[in-house]
């Protein structure tokens, strides 16, 4: 079968170019990559006035299966990654059981092979069972598909277990992604500490908390060599942590949300639980430093952090709510819309951090639309103004504090494999 | 909806003659001062009972106590109200035990004001009489309530507001009857 | 005016600040008469739900709803119980259900209150919601401001102690700000919450400067366990330091006066001498605790509070 793009700008990460072009698909290959190429006998996509891009990667999502199929499937989780434009996702390990043993990796590929949505690239647990002790089977994982270790959600406390950790997933050759959050800091607070915090009454965590840790961690990967991501970056101290390292040469890599880029402490006001995450959302200049760190390359990803949570988990008492939000069907409309449209980024620069920075992260094949290449592509309205309707998402879980937002831009179709998974045919009005 | 003035029942002259009336009546009834208290039911109740005071003293040259009454925590339309009624304190500095209580008020109605401020009384204490003067009675009554003593009476429709202008509180003495006018909110 | 609930003071209008502390005053007045009862909220049903231990609060607000003839429940509840927050909503529907008209609250959480709204018809009164908002202590705290210098505006009230922790004095700035007041607040350095300066708040780190020439000083309440969490060294060490006593007192004006919202703990953050001293209001603080709760259930029981006094 062959499917044919018509019409749209097509991105290359690899040259960081926007060219008119159209590209033909056949089976699970592009096989030509030209302008006015003709569609006879192929599926026509009009793409015009759109952007072709590489599949785009949200390397930061809970799928919550096994254990909290409540929240989120590994059907109903890749399916929002499709509808948000994602054709592949990586798989944090804090689910139940914990994803500490190569039996858990194999379960959650052969449960995203079943469901047949977006691609699913697990995270394997740096220690079992999360528990911070234990080096988990870094090398067993890794045989069984793990791309990447991490305890996300929760920090390694010790720095020797992290050091060691480090240490043997240079061996592996994998990445460590880095929950970066000192518990006694944090001290049980559930908001950003600030002004906010003190009106509602709320404990807050200090940006201490995390940039203590990310300091620790870079220099652990200075020492040991270990490529280090840190996840979530949500203060400006850490940005600076981060960009200073890299000029030294440390092996770091570093994501942001795009709740983090958007949203500030002021969103909790009136004890709104939605906006409750962690790390939190914290202060205009850390938002600030956020987008500049995105901006001068400090920031290497743009990830969801998309954490399912049902409505009762939600609805009770702050202090009782469960941290995250869901993000994988809003996270491309906020890039257009708060970075690419304000000029924070250019559209290359803002898809090279949602498809090849990720893949190089991960050790993926190269992300670009050239024959012989694996199709899985994002077509982008970038026109498309919407509005979010947590009513409509896909997600099994509806824990957004971005509902009713109006934004700009919008994944229309979605392609895995040469297959078209998601395709809307809503066009901007 | 609003309210166009209608007639001028009593005019200040005619306030101050029917007020010394009054004061004469209840030395007269009560055969003197002797525990005689005056009780002013907030607000227009108040200056009446203060002039009322002064009169009697005038004629029988004793100082009569003067006490103010808010019945608002007494109403028995408060959940009904639309609006919140302005609560004013209580000024009873003495004792309403065994002695005549005179409660004066402006107008006497259906009779629902002076059963709230006969309620709040008898929580003050336990008087030995309770009488009530009134500037105008006009009539409708809802409860089984007279009035003792009577400024004058006007026969009203309920359509009509008969308007107590006291100058303490409006600038000027004098008693209209008002009509509403327009459709009920 | 519009106190369907009384949540907090951060978003009561002025105008609604002065009438509930106008119409305590009458209220006290019933206090102190021999029958202390009017048939004001007859037929009306309040529920004291208290998920946190409190004596004096609780017996305050039924002994209101008691005065104004309101019938009234209680239900204690052990925080220890409180593991989530269905069980704060499953409450509030039930105690609606049964036809309580005003749900008196107090909770460890903050926004518990404001929680509770959204499931119930009853109208909902905060009577403390962990570090957040005490409404009602601070009325009465103005209230009883008011009884003793008949003005708050322009005056210089010193809240000591901790800060961080403490609902009494996030109400109390927000209530006495608005009424005019300078706040000065002063507690050590771990017990200060951020960014309290935006608010018009001067804060300092140690009380003397928040005391100097002050018309109001307020002693908040250690609560004990806060050394064990770490926050202060020790108690002599913070009674030193922050304890209001006779020579810090003597850096305020000559008529300043003494509040504290109780239980005290003598010889913490404040001397006995100070506490039983001729400048302390804190036994008035105590009777006007029921008076202002009296108007504040009157206020948001009796007619539509939609609409302004038409007398």
């Amino acid at each position: 079968m062959k499917i044919l793009i018509k019409g749209g700008t097509v991105f290359d990460p690899s040259a960081g170019t926007l060219r008119d072009l159209d590209v033909l698909i056949e089976d699970a290959r592009v096989i030509k990559v030209e302008s006015g190429i003709s569609g006879r006998g192929a599926i026509v996509l009009d793409a015009s006035g759109m952007l072709v891009s590489p599949g785009l990667i949200d390397m930061h999502v809970h799928l919550r299966e096994p254990g909290y199929e409540y929240k989120e499937t590994i059907a109903t989780g890749t399916a929002a990654a499709l509808s948000g434009g994602f054709t592949a996702v990586a798989a944090m390990p804090n689910t139940n059981p914990v994803a500490d043993n190569p039996a858990i990796i194999e379960f959650i590929r052969k449960q995203a092979a079943a469901a047949a949505n977006a691609r699913v690239y697990p995270v394997g647990a740096i220690t079992r069972g999360l528990e911070g002790n234990v080096l988990a089977e870094m090398g067993e994982m890794h045989a069984a598909g793990a791309l990447a270790f991490s305890n996300d959600g929760r920090p390694v406390v010790s720095a020797g277990v992290m050091r060691r950790a480090m240490q043997y997933a240079r061996m592996v050759g994998v990445p460590i992604i880095s929950h970066c959050e000192d518990d006694t800091l944090v001290d049980g607070g559930v908001m950003s500490e600030g002004l906010t915090a003190s009106v509602l009454g709320l404990k807050g965590i200090p940006a201490a908390a995390e940039e203590v840790i990310v300091a620790r961690d870079l220099l652990l990967a200075e020492t040991t060599g270990c490529a280090l991501h840190v996840a979530h970056v949500s203060t400006a101290g850490s940005v600076r942590l981060i960009r200073e390292a890299k000029r030294r040469g440390v092996p770091v890599t570093a994501e942001a949300t795009a709740h983090h880029f958007v949203l500030t402490d002021e969103a909790v006001a009136g004890y709104n639980t939605s906006a409750k995450v962690n790390p939190p959302l914290r202060s205009r200049t850390d938002v600030q430093a956020v987008l500049e760190g995105l901006a001068d390359g400090s920031i290497d990803v743009i990830a969801s952090d998309h954490a399912p949570h049902a409505d009762y988990e939600k609805a009770v008492e702050f202090d009782q709510a469960a941290m995250g939000l869901v993000g994988l069907e809003t996270t491309l409309g906020l890039v257009f819309t708060y970075l690419v449209e304000p000029g924070v980024l250019t559209a290359a620069e803002a898809l090279t951090r949602l498809t090849a920075n990720p893949a190089r992260i991960l050790g993926l094949p190269e992300t670009v639309l050239k024959p012989g290449a694996v199709a899985d592509i994002t077509v982008i309205d970038t026109h498309c103004e919407w509005e979010v309707d947590p009513n409509r998402f896909l997600s099994k879980s509806q824990n957004t504090p971005f509902a009713g937002f109006k934004l700009r831009g919008q994944a229309v179709a979605t392609i895995v494999a040469g297959k078209i998974r998601k395709h809307s045919g809503v066009r901007s009005q | 909806m609003h309210l166009v003035e209608k007639a001028q029942i009593l005019d200040e002259k005619g306030m101050a003659r029917a007020l010394t009336r009054i004061a004469h009546e209840i030395i007269e009834r009560n055969h003197g001062t002797d525990n005689l208290v005056l009780i002013g039911i907030r607000r227009r109740g108040v200056p009446i009972a203060v002039r009322l005071a002064e009169r009697i003293q005038k004629i029988e040259g004793t100082a009569v106590p003067v006490g103010f009454l808010d019945i608002t925590l007494y109403r028995d339309d408060l959940t009904k109200l639309d609006y919140h009624p302005v609560l004013y304190k209580t000024q009873v500095d003495f004792s309403v035990t065994d002695k005549i209580v005179v409660l004066v008020d402006d107008v006497l109605y259906t009779g629902r004001t002076t059963r709230a401020a006969m309620d709040a009384i008898m929580d003050l204490g336990r008087p030995k009489v309770i009488q009530m003067a009134v500037m105008v009675d006009r009539g409708h009554r809802e409860l089984p309530i007279r009035a003792d003593y009577v400024g004058k009476n006007v026969p009203t429709s309920t359509k009509e507001v008969v308007s107590v202008e006291i100058n303490e509180i409006d600038g000027r003495d004098r008693i209209l009857i008002l009509e509403r006018i327009g459709p009920d909110e | 005016m519009s106190i369907k609930h009384l949540l907090g003071l951060e978003h009561l209008p002025v105008e609604t600040i002065t009438k509930i502390l106008d119409t305590a005053g009458p209220m006290k007045q019933i206090i102190s008469r021999d029958l202390k009862k009017v048939p004001t909220l007859r037929g009306k049903a309040v529920a004291t739900v208290f998920y946190e231990p409190s004596t004096r609060t609780r017996l305050s607000f039924e002994l209101a709803a008691k005065y104004l003839s309101a019938d009234t429940v209680g239900l204690a509840t052990a925080s220890s119980s409180v593991v989530k927050g269905e069980t704060l909503i499953d409450t509030a529907r039930t105690v609606a259900a049964m036809g309580v008209d005003v749900i008196v609250l107090r909770h460890p959480m903050s926004g518990a209150a404001e929680l509770m709204t959204r499931y119930t018809d009853a109208y909902v009164v905060n009577a403390g919601d962990g570090m957040h908002e005490h409404p009602t202590q601070a009325l009465l705290d103005m209230f009883t401001i008011l009884e003793s210098k008949n003005r708050i505006s322009g005056l210089k009230v010193a809240i000591l102690g901790d800060i961080l922790h403490s609902r009494v004095a996030r109400s109390n700035i927000w209530g006495l700000t608005k009424l005019g007041a300078e706040v000065h607040v002063a507690g050590p350095p771990t017990m200060l919450p951020a960014g309290l300066e935006q608010l018009g708040v001067r804060v300092y780190d140690r009380p003397e400067a928040a005391l100097e020439g002050a018309d109001v000083v307020m002693a908040l309440r250690l609560q004990l366990e806060r050394q064990r969490q770490g926050l202060i060294p020790s108690l002599r060490e913070y009674a030193r330091l922050y304890g209001l006593n006779a020579e810090r007192l003597a850096l305020t004006k000559d008529d300043a006066v003494v509040l504290h919202p109780g239980p005290m703990n003598r010889g913490v953050e404040i001397t006995a001498e100070v506490a039983d001293g001729s400048r302390s209001l804190i036994t008035d603080q105590v009777t006007n605790g029921v008076a202002v709760r009296m108007a504040c259930l009157y206020l948001m029981t009796v007619g539509d509070a939609s609409r302004e006094d038409i007398d």
